[in-house]
């Protein structure tokens, strides 16, 4: 299992480093930088503007730049953003975080509803519990993100029952630590739920199909016949084969969960990495749109790789090979 | 031989090809029937558009900014529409009792060119006259008729999906094809680059692959862009099933037969191994079109794909981003319920296909 571990550890090196030199060289293939915008302005030196570049190496090749970057980011520093003239590492992990909160909320909502209501739609099978729970994953699965966070922020102006975008109060910064935590949670809630919203509907149809499957297996029957209930039958025996496969879709709903929260971060003004990849963009601050997506993707490896640990302890033939 | 005996009507019959069985199967599903058919009204519809809406796409209306929708009335055995008048506020609009004008059908407004190329001025319905507006589905903010811009942008938001996947699943099945069938450095170099593509999160690389495009582009580069992305995106899951199919299919006996007639490398995958994967490919590419069309109503509601006076579905919703103007004037959501009953139709005739497709659910 350790070996395991090590070799999907040693994995992820090459992946993330060939990431980050994709996402550098589509950076230095774009027009213009921020330095662009500073040329414009005629109270900003030209001088200045050369000695700022050269401080952050933009008058030499993209690959050197490239190799200066790749140092920093390895010692912990991401540099210092252009845009919001502060340390970008203190930003980056600021946003790394809330996305990373969001995610995870979607990621305990969708899985927690979606396993029970699957192992329901299956036992019942073309009960009016099966055809309702089929039906609303259809439209679940249809339902754009972006529509279903208009709706969200609809209910919540319409309402008033919860906050209208953001992360926190406006007086956040004046409440003691437990008010702090609650109205964290409050603007979490309504983004983490339209989020676990378009996951939801996937994971369910594949439990209900997994369960399905396995009830059909010649060793159920045998439980059966042994005069085992039938409760003890699906769970004891059933499920925990049933499992396994989710598993596996486990990795990719998290590209679909990280994807999701861009937009719904965009729309609902959750300070994410999406939002802060939006804004790195708009601002023509390249550095910081090339550590968001780094982030980002080291986020999803490492989610992988936990699937993977996951999936091997579960199953000792992963483990093997 | 030639005078054989007359064979009995039982013996006669033609046994079907894969493909009448496979309409047959698809024929039963009600579901995937009625996506198609949803599917075929949208795409008809979208093609016509300058012909079915009452306006052009940018035509602004200074005296109806958010107007609410206007539904025509039967009177008698006629279809009439109302006048409004400003109410007393801002934006408050009120029906005129007892002044209405007969709907017409086939009026001669304002030019536009059908198909893009043959200048017309026949509309499908309206008044005939700039005091008695038809707006089906309500102006926005700057008094556009909504329904005429879903129209129009029906066109860029549903093309983007076919053409889309056109090209990324041709990519993704020739680079699949030359990565299963050659192997070796080849196909480790291809699944390489392919994993790295899928691990970084869809819409992150979106965002950075917008980033080497320039500022300031037209609509018709604009759109070729969003294709050109979308399906940079698209090639590599479609290229790692195929190879995985391919690795299978190039062992079985007719691929030796074409090589031991000498066929090329390249005509062998083209001509004999992609074609076994047609069945995959097409339920694939139906359940992925929507992907596509999301990425465009993404990046245009974002502000960065499709830019306004151009409507597509995407940058029409980033009016609704605004919480006032949703709640005070909800049919500005008229683009998410097209979408959302686009990618439904998708899902219908995909699922409908995968099942069509499998023969063991006969």
């Amino acid at each position: 299992m350790l070996q395991f571990i090590f070799k999907r550890l040693l994995h992820m090196i090459p992946l993330l480093l060939g990431v980050s030199l994709l996402t550098f060289l589509l950076m230095a293939m774009s027009p213009g930088n921020y330095f662009t915008a500073l040329q414009q302005n005629p109270q900003i030196s030209p001088d200045t503007i050369a000695r700022l570049k050269a401080q952050f190496h933009l008058d030499r090749p993209w690959y050197v730049q490239y190799v200066f970057w790749l140092k920093n980011v390895l010692s912990g520093n991401f540099g210092y953003s252009m845009a919001y003239k502060i340390s970008a590492t203190s930003l980056i992990m600021a946003r790394l975080w809330n996305t990373f909160l969001l995610s995870f909320s979607a990621l305990i909502i969708a899985w927690g509803i979606a396993i029970p209501l699957g192992i329901w739609a299956a036992v019942k099978k073309d009960s009016w519990v099966d055809h309702a729970c089929s039906f609303v994953a259809f439209v679940g699965l249809s339902v754009p993100d972006v529509l279903l966070s208009l709706l969200a922020l609809w209910f919540a102006a319409a309402t008033g029952l919860f906050p209208v975008g953001g992360a926190e109060s406006p007086l956040y910064d004046f409440m003691p630590s437990a008010q702090q935590f609650w109205d964290h949670a409050h603007h979490l809630i309504l983004p983490a739920i339209v989020l676990a919203a378009s996951d939801l509907a996937g994971i369910m149809r594949q439990m209900r199909s997994n369960l399905l499957d396995t009830l059909r297996a010649e060793y159920v029957t045998a439980a059966r016949a042994r005069g085992l209930g039938e409760g003890r039958v699906v769970w004891k025996h059933a499920l925990r084969n049933a499992i396994n496969p989710l598993l596996t879709i486990f990795g990719y709903s998290l590209a679909a969960l990280l994807s999701g929260a861009f937009i719904v971060e965009n729309i609902m003004a959750w300070p994410g990495l999406g939002r802060l990849t939006m804004e790195a963009f708009f601002a023509k601050d390249s550095y910081l749109v090339v550590d968001c997506v780094v982030m980002a993707t080291a986020l999803l490896v490492i989610g992988n790789f936990i699937a993977d640990i996951l999936l091997a302890w579960n199953d000792p033939r992963i483990r093997l090979k | 031989m030639e005078t054989a005996a007359p064979i009995s009507a039982v013996e006669a019959k033609v046994p079907l090809s894969p493909w009448q069985l496979f309409w047959q199967r698809l024929k039963r599903r009600k579901i995937a029937m009625t996506g198609g058919v949803i599917l075929i009204f949208l795409y008809t519809v979208s093609i016509f558009a300058g012909f079915i809406a009452p306006y052009r796409y940018d035509q602004i209306n200074n005296n109806s900014f958010f107007h609410p929708p206007i539904w025509p009335s039967l009177q008698g055995f006629h279809l009439v529409v109302p006048r409004y008048e400003q109410g007393a506020s801002v934006f408050d609009y009120r029906e005129v009792p007892n002044d209405t004008k007969p709907l017409h059908f086939f009026v001669h407004t304002d030019k536009y060119k059908l198909f893009g190329f043959i200048p017309a001025s026949i509309h499908f319905f309206g008044a005939g006259d700039d005091n008695y507006p038809v707006y089906l589905f309500g102006a926005d903010q700057f008094g556009r008729d909504v329904f005429s811009r879903l129209l129009y942008g029906s066109q860029i938001s549903l093309s983007i999906g076919i053409i889309g996947i056109s090209i990324s699943f041709a990519l993704g099945m020739i680079i699949g094809g030359i990565s299963g069938y050659f192997s070796g450095l080849t196909d480790t170099l291809i699944m390489r680059l392919c994993e790295l593509v899928m691990s970084i999160p869809a819409l992150y690389l979106i965002i950075s692959l917008r980033n080497t495009f320039p500022p300031g582009m037209s609509s018709a580069q604009v759109y070729a862009m969003i294709i050109i992305i979308l399906s940079f995106i698209g090639w590599a899951s479609m290229a790692r099933v195929i190879r995985g199919m391919t690795l299978s299919i190039r062992e079985q006996q007719f691929v030796l037969a074409a090589r031991a007639l000498g066929q090329s490398h390249l005509k062998i995958i083209v001509r004999h191994i992609l074609p076994n994967t047609l069945s995959y490919v097409i339920v694939a590419a139906t359940l992925s079109v929507p992907y596509y069309i999301l990425g465009e109503v993404v990046l245009s509601f974002l502000g960065v794909g499709i830019q306004e006076p151009s409507a597509s579905w995407g940058n029409m919703l980033t009016a609704a981003q605004n919480t006032e103007y949703l709640k005070n004037y909800p049919w500005l959501l008229a683009p998410g319920a097209a979408i959302f009953v686009t990618v439904l139709a998708f899902n219908f005739l995909g699922d409908g296909l995968r099942d069509a497709a499998d023969t063991k659910s006969l």
